[in-house]
């Protein structure tokens, strides 16, 4: 028997490489027996990776994975289910055409001799299961009838339904409702009181103080520090998530508002004292807005939660950008980023509220050809999902929105259609080896590169660009920041959203914190700190200010 | 370069596949390589290319048509019946008869719209089409069965007929018609925005939405381009029959399938063209045509023909792996 305490499972040096990223740089983590390990940092900081390598869904490509002393190597989540480590993904993994009873069991199913399904007896222990989660359905009820919280709760009585050691979970009161969460954390107290390990990855400080018993903290694909939760205060922890010099000044690659400025270095950090005069310029720019220059204002803009009445994934959010301005929008996961762009680019029609004014206009956006047509422009987050057509060359991807302009009688001429792109794509350095390239073959940043040229062509006013430099290398990245700073400086306005804190604080002029959909800071490049970001976009109980 | 090569090898396979039959027919038969057999064999494929033309489209689009060969019955009977006896309005107690340019247009019109409808219940209530041209070949089925009443319109006269048996300057009118179809889906496809807006749909349609495409209307416009054009198809089939059959194009919507496929069209959009289908047309007219010089029997042709059919669809996949 394993006392309390006792370590469980040890993770020694885990390293983990992706094609251009390194994921997981010498981890190191502990989970004892009976205890809550709460993995923290920011998106992209390396907590699902090493989670995903401990769960056997990848193997580390170095390192070492010590269960109860016993170095162990899995090669599939099967593996690792096999010897106690219990996963609840992200995403839900249930099979929406099978009972709920079949998902808790999928792949143990209790047998009768003949070899046919023992239903009775899977019915009846699901119910169980159910029962202990203060899920009230019936067992038999089809998995795609349950609502997306609900389908939660049969993922976690489908990782309890084993015999668990080890339950690591990922974010799993992001989809649940207050009364679900309750209920969630009893069965966790539960748990660690019959001894089971628990890692946690969640970005909600609060919820922690009832649970957690350690805290590890990750950045950068690096393990940070862990320590015991009592010992550790929110600014200790935002801190550890932030990391990186804070004295060092907020670096950045440009100005907006000084066009006139006669440095054309990009990519570079300035000098200190130029720095100074610039910030107070800014922040005299950013006091008196002209009505001239404002290219967006959205106000209330609000989308309710399609499913949760009385929830919403974009709250009441204010805000303007005026001409070759950046506006920064940091949020941590479900912080609705994504959905507000989407509300702007008119992809959620009706269900979106709220006025939105482009060029001073009142501007009605229920498609994406109603956003086009008053000027605006979107790099969505997914390249190869919603920004490309993988089949088709450089070229007919870059002139797909501005087709109409190499038209002439009802026809497209090859040349005109060549020279228009042309431009675009050498003033953006695609490095193509022709324009009939498909532009599969590219590179992330040239695809990227290549949507941007798209847009760029339709002569757009306003830029959204939602996670730019996702899966880009780092020099990639450089040019696109560089790219960005260019277009700003020909008077385009551009909201850039990104889930990295330290691109927003490298491309913005201005930065809007979201969390849970409300706009809970908003900060001019002056007055800015990692921490102040990390501060508002941090949630907090609904009595506070979030 | 070796990786040049296969494209090219990729990219001509179905040119290559036609020559080897071409020059394989022409040495186990004295009949096969003759101006005449040429004509026949352009004349047999032209109702075909006509319904593979408008294939083409939709599957480049990414969706598929099984009605093409119950919208080719219909049109037919619409045209030759409304040419025949014409239609009465009851109202008004009038027999209004149509000239031959009328029923060819009224021809036409019943198969663009038999399309429009497939492509209103595509886009609006998001079926399958599959699913949805499926019910339109029933549809289209029993409509031709209640407009004929079971029997064979006939005797609609040398002007009708012309337009299936006629020669204009030296060459049949059904390969007139289909060339010039051809022809216009070329420039189509590959001049227009239209076309352009069909491989970005079938490519990925999301991408399209998100880039501000029509993606509805484009659907809408391809499967009425299908319709229209199996339209054409029944009154090519009417006219050279002299009788518009109430079963006729049975079992067409396949063949017209099989030749997109075997031209090395993508089954699931964005990656074909309209030059491969012509191809795929003619590979499966000339198969077709040989083996029945050479005396080999009706029901081994199908079977050959469907052996053609998996071998293209095998090494498009294998093909599209590499890349």
């Amino acid at each position: 028997m394993i006392g309390t305490g006792d370590v469980v499972l040890e993770a020694c040096g885990i390293s983990k490489s992706f094609p251009g990223v390194k994921a997981l740089d010498q981890v190191s983590l502990t989970l004892r027996s009976g205890r809550l390990t709460a993995l923290l940092g920011e998106n992209g900081a390396g907590k699902s990776t090493l989670m995903n390598v401990v769960a056997g869904v990848f193997p580390p490509d170095a390192g070492e994975l010590l269960l109860a002393g016993q170095p162990v190597r899995f090669t599939s989540p099967r593996q690792a289910q096999d010897h106690g480590i219990a996963m609840i993904f992200q995403e839900l993994n249930l099979v929406p055409g099978l009972t709920v009873a079949e998902n808790v069991f999928l792949g143990r199913e209790p047998l009768r001799r003949c070899g046919l399904i023992d239903y009775a007896e899977l019915n009846r222990r699901a119910a169980e299961w159910l029962q202990r989660l203060d899920l009230d359905i019936p067992p038999s009820a089809p998995t795609r009838r349950l609502r997306v919280g609900q389908q939660q709760v049969v993922e976690i009585a489908k990782a309890l339904a084993g015999e668990v050691r080890i339950l690591i979970m990922d974010e799993p009161t992001s989809a649940l409702s207050e009364r679900e969460t309750e209920v969630l954390f009893q069965r966790i107290t539960d748990l660690k009181r019959r001894g089971v390990a628990i890692a946690y990855i969640t970005h909600k400080l609060d919820e922690l103080a009832r649970i957690a018993d350690d805290a590890a903290v990750m950045r950068d694909g690096r393990m940070i520090g862990s320590a015991p939760w009592k010992e550790l205060s929110r600014p200790d922890i935002v801190r550890m998530m932030v990391g990186r010099d804070l004295v060092e000044p907020v670096r950045r690659t440009r100005s907006a508002v000084t066009i006139e400025e006669t440095t054309t270095a990009q990519g570079t950090t300035r000098a200190g004292q130029t720095d100074q005069a610039e910030r107070e310029e800014d922040a005299a720019a950013v006091s008196s807005p002209s009505p001239i220059d404002e290219v967006l204002r959205v106000e209330q803009l609000t989308l309710p939660h399609p499913t949760r009445p009385g929830d919403f994934l974009v709250a009441h959010v204010n805000f303007q950008v005026r001409r070759g301005e950046v506006l920064g929008i940091f949020g941590l996961m479900g912080a609705g980023r994504t959905e507000l762009l989407e509300c702007l680019f008119g992809l959620h029609g009706r269900a979106c509220s709220g006025n939105v004014f482009v060029g001073g206009r009142r501007a009605v956006l229920r498609s994406a050809g109603d956003a086009i047509a008053v000027g605006l422009a979107m790099a969505p987050e997914d390249r190869k999902q919603d920004g490309l057509v993988l089949s088709m060359s450089v070229a007919e991807n870059t002139s797909l929105a501005s087709l109409d302009r190499a038209e002439r009688f009802g026809l497209i001429r090859p040349r005109a259609e060549r020279e228009h792109v042309q431009g675009y794509l050498q003033r953006f350095r695609v490095k193509t080896s022709s324009l009939r390239q498909r532009v599969r073959n590219l590179s992330g940043g040239n695809q990227q590169k290549v949507i941007l040229a798209k847009w760029l062509a339709t002569a757009p006013r306003l830029l959204l660009l939602d996670e730019p430099t996702r899966g880009i290398d780092v020099r990639a990245k450089q040019e696109i920041y560089a790219l960005i700073d260019q277009l700003t400086r020909d008077g385009l306005a551009v909201i850039v959203v990104s889930s990295e804190l330290p691109e927003i604080l490298i491309v913005s002029d201005r930065i809007l914190v979201l969390c849970e959909g409300r706009a809970t800071g908003e900060f001019s490049r002056a007055e800015v700190t990692e921490e102040k970001i990390m501060h508002a976009a941090l949630p907090r109980k609904p009595a506070s200010l979030c | 370069m070796l990786k040049d090569h296969r494209e090219l090898l990729v990219r001509f396979q179905s040119l290559i596949a036609l020559a080897l039959m071409v020059l394989a027919l022409s040495l186990l038969s004295d009949t096969f390589l003759t101006p005449q057999n040429g004509w026949n064999i352009l004349r047999q494929i032209s109702v075909n290319l006509c319904l593979s033309l408008g294939m083409t489209l939709i599957i480049l689009a990414g969706g598929i048509d099984l009605s093409v060969g119950a919208v080719l019955a219909l049109s037919g009977a619409v045209a030759a019946g409304l040419l025949k006896t014409g239609v009465a309005v009851t109202p008004l107690e009038v027999q209004l008869q149509f000239t031959v340019f009328g029923a060819i247009v009224a021809g036409l019109l019943t198969g663009a719209a038999a399309g429009l409808f497939n492509g209103w219940v595509i886009t609006q209530f998001r079926l399958p089409p599959f699913v949805a041209t499926l019910g339109m070949f029933s549809i289209a089925r029993g409509l031709t069965m209640l407009w004929t009443g079971g029997f064979p319109i006939t005797g609609l006269g040398p002007d009708f007929g012309f337009l299936g048996t006629g020669v204009f300057l030296g060459i049949p009118m059904p390969v007139w018609i289909s060339g010039v179809l051809v022809g216009a889906l070329v420039v189509l496809t590959r001049r227009t925005r239209f076309g352009r807006y069909i491989y970005a749909v079938g490519g990925n349609e999301r991408a399209a939405l998100l880039t501000g495409l029509p993606v509805n209307r484009i659907k809408l416009g391809v499967y009425t381009l299908g319709g229209l054009l199996a339209g054409a198809a029944g009154l090519i089939v009417t006219a050279r029959l002299d009788s518009a059959q109430p079963n006729a194009g049975l079992g067409y919507e396949l063949d017209s399938i099989a030749a997109v496929v075997i031209g090395g069209t993508s089954l699931s959009g964005g990656r074909g063209s309209v030059v491969g289908t012509v191809l795929g047309c003619l590979i499966i007219g000339v198969l077709n045509n040989g083996l029945f010089l050479l005396d080999v029997s009706p029901f081994w042709q199908q079977v050959v023909k469907g052996f053609v059919i998996l071998a293209a669809v095998a090494i498009d996949k294998m093909s599209s792996r590499e890349t």
